[in-house]
């Protein structure tokens, strides 16, 4: 349904006064119940929606008001979405991708930003921004030679009350540093351990120099995580090591790495954080539409399909339903239930990108490691 | 695993339960009340490391204060008694798999209470069925509390803490202390860390008899079950575990505080199913200026309100508790 601003304007006067006083009353994208219209306003051959969407047609063409610069498009969004796009503006035959100047919701990747439009009810956590009440944890880089990568270095979070005396669970985070700059990881931790939702927990943020190799199931990533990494950070810090104390977390290949790990240790971690994971997997024949670099990853998602087990207590799986990996991931989640494991499973109306990720942190954190909050009555 | 002994309860006198005193405290008003000018003996380990910012809270006391350190007497005893704090911690592991353990249970009987209840059957049926859920979580909230008692008692026995010097020093200390003072105040705070800190110095016992005025954890640890509760923690949905047996000096009441934070209170269903779990037990959520008076172990007076077996909350509960159930229960043989 067309949105009821751009009916107004199209029912005229279409004059420049009138198209500048539209953009003057309203924010853009226009969201409206469960649809939102996109807007640009230039001189150009078409322009086009790209989004990330998948089930929807990835790139939609805006249509241009007669008698105006004025270009729309609107989509029907379910409540709650939040939905990542650019706008490709064509002249002369040749495609820009631009982010929508209208709109200053940025998300930010490896790859540079996006834009996001938010749908109805979908609000930005609070829990994700700087909180002054919350005490800030402390952070260092840590360089350590490993037996199997040579020198290596990690991120290390301690919590705001870190005590020597006590003992700490651990997290270890692929790709840690790109949690940080993307989806608020550091902001994240201070503000759902200050208010006790999540237990004083040692963070240990690592980053691949060729993580689509080491991610898909390599036994030397699993290796250099269970014999070097951790029995490095557990000489030198107070850890709770325990396989309850002990947790794996990653999105895309890095949920990928966090499982084969835990599959190639089976009994040591006991908690498993998979964001969007790339369980790319095959009913029959090896073959994959994902290209040679999803190859390893399904070799690996076959056998565990074939021979489920039990590898760790406790598992979070969250997806977003417009990834192209949803399928993957519900189906991984009967077949990781079925191995007794406590498993916890969780979609948002939102894509393959960090701050979906970065929205599930308060509630995948707070099941695999929970804080004091059920047992401190004030 | 034998069925631990009961130890006898303590005697005690006067026990005074409040709710939360973080906003406006009225616990001077209390003591004032009570005619105790002092000085009274104060608990704070459920604050752990911050047990001795107690500045703002001895003010509102309004009496001189003798904060007892239990916290930091327990890390004392840790530090210099290595082969008992070992010991101890293995303890402490076990019961945390226990309670998760039960937990597991907990949840799978909640799965299964649901499916059946979501059936298209006789009234009737469903009615008794429904009552067999209840009976099933009251079987592991008493399987679980037997379970603990068990721990503690075989702990208890192992490493005896009369037998450990530096125990021994830290509970003459304590005793002399107590010997000075008019009433015993317990706070708030973490409370399996209140509750194990008051156990390992037996503190309850070196002042048995001794006015007791506590709230929030200090209330929960007070009664002969410590429920743990939030229906709104942040992964989404939990239900209510046991956590331990308490002291019994305010027996027959299970202590909810601050239940407007964390009770969903227009759910009907959900507190109905709890009551009916807890009973014969009351279930006593006590907000701020909320008050519940013993007396040698009988609830004298009160002034909070009641989770009824009929979904309801009664508002301004007076005492003492009584059920009343709903009549379908009453079909159950």
């Amino acid at each position: 349904m067309t949105a009821p601003a751009i009916l107004e304007l199209e029912r005229g006067p279409r004059t420049p006064e009138e198209v500048d006083a539209f953009f003057a009353a309203n924010s853009f994208p226009i969201v409206s119940g469960s649809s939102i219209t996109f807007v640009w306003r230039g001189a150009a051959d078409a322009v086009h929606l790209k989004h990330w969407v998948f089930g929807l047609q990835s790139s939609q063409q805006l249509a241009r008001m007669e008698g105006t610069d004025v270009w729309h498009l609107t989509l029907q969004i379910p409540p709650a979405s939040r939905v990542e796009y650019k706008l490709e503006v064509v002249r002369d035959g040749r495609g820009e991708w631009i982010q929508d100047p209208l709109n200053g919701n940025l998300a930010r990747d490896p790859f540079g930003a996006n834009s996001v439009a938010h749908g109805t009810g979908y609000d930005i956590p609070s829990w994700i921004h700087h909180d002054p009440s919350s005490a800030p944890g402390r952070y260092d880089e840590v360089h350590f030679d490993s037996k199997t990568y040579g020198r290596r270095s990690f991120g290390l979070y301690l919590p705001a009350r870190f005590q020597r005396a006590r003992r700490y669970p651990l997290l270890v985070v692929h790709d840690g540093h790109d949690y940080l700059r993307y989806a608020s990881l550091r902001s994240v931790l201070d503000n759902l351990m200050g208010r006790l939702e999540v237990a004083d927990t040692i963070v240990v943020l690592t980053s691949s120099p060729n993580r689509l190799g080491e991610y898909a199931d390599d036994e030397r990533h699993a290796r250099f995580l269970t014999e070097d990494l951790i029995p490095f950070v557990e000489r030198v810090f107070p850890l709770d090591s325990q396989p309850q104390g002990r947790c794996l977390m990653g999105a895309s290949f890095g949920a990928v790495a966090a499982l084969s790990a835990a599959c190639r240790y089976p009994g040591f971690y006991g908690r498993l954080l998979l964001q969007s994971g790339s369980f790319a997997f095959t009913d029959i024949g090896s073959r994959n539409h994902r290209g040679p670099l999803f190859d390893p990853v399904v070799a690996f998602m076959n056998r565990f399909r074939d021979d489920p087990s039990a590898i760790s207590e406790r598992i979070f799986v969250s997806c977003g339903m417009y990834e192209s990996l949803i399928y993957e991931n519900r189906s991984l989640v009967p077949m990781l239930l079925a191995t007794g494991m406590d498993v916890r499973y969780v979609e948002a109306r939102d894509g393959h990108n960090w701050e979906n990720w970065r929205d599930r942190l308060r509630e995948g954190l707070s099941w695999l490691m929970p804080g004091p909050i059920l047992h401190v009555y004030d | 695993m034998r069925t631990p002994e009961k130890k006898p309860l303590i005697r005690s006198g006067t026990v005074v339960l409040l709710g939360p005193q973080q906003t406006t405290p009225d616990v001077g008003i209390v003591l004032a009340e009570l005619g105790i000018s002092g000085p009274v003996a104060l608990v704070r380990a459920g604050y752990q490391e911050r047990e001795s910012d107690d500045a703002a809270l001895i003010t509102a006391l309004g009496v001189k204060t003798i904060n007892l350190r239990l916290h930091a007497r327990a890390a004392e005893v840790f530090a210099g008694d290595p082969e008992f704090a070992r010991a101890y911690q293995e303890r402490q592991n076990r019961l945390r798999h226990i309670q998760s353990f039960y937990r597991v249970r907990l949840d799978k009987t909640d799965d299964g209470a649901r499916t059946i209840a979501a059936r298209h059957i006789e009234p009737e049926l469903l009615a008794q069925e429904d009552q067999v859920s209840v009976d099933q979580f009251r079987q592991l909230d008493l399987d679980h509390i037997r379970r603990c008692r068990a721990l503690r008692q075989a702990f208890a026995e192992s490493w005896p803490i009369r037998e450990r010097p530096l125990i021994a020093r830290h509970r003459a200390e304590l005793a002399a202390v107590l010997s000075t003072v008019e009433a015993l105040v317990i706070a708030g705070g973490h409370v399996a860390a209140l509750l194990n800190r008051l156990k390992l110095f037996e503190l309850l016992e070196l002042a048995a008899g001794m006015p007791v005025i506590a709230w929030s954890a200090g209330a929960m640890v007070l009664t002969d079950r410590i429920l743990l509760f939030h229906d709104y923690p942040p992964y989404g949905s939990d239900i209510a575990q046991v956590l331990d047996a308490g002291f019994e000096l305010a027996p027959g009441i299970v202590v909810l505080p601050d239940p407007r934070r964390r009770i969903r209170m227009e759910d009907r269903e959900g507190i109905q199913r709890f009551a009916r779990r807890m009973a014969p037990g009351t279930c006593v959520a006590m907000e701020h200026g909320a008050r519940v008076k013993f007396e040698g172990g009988v609830l004298v007076e009160a002034s909070a309100m009641r989770l009824t077996a009929t979904g309801l909350v009664e508002q301004g509960w007076t005492g003492p508790a009584t059920q009343t159930f709903p009549p379908t229960q009453a079909a159950y043989p």
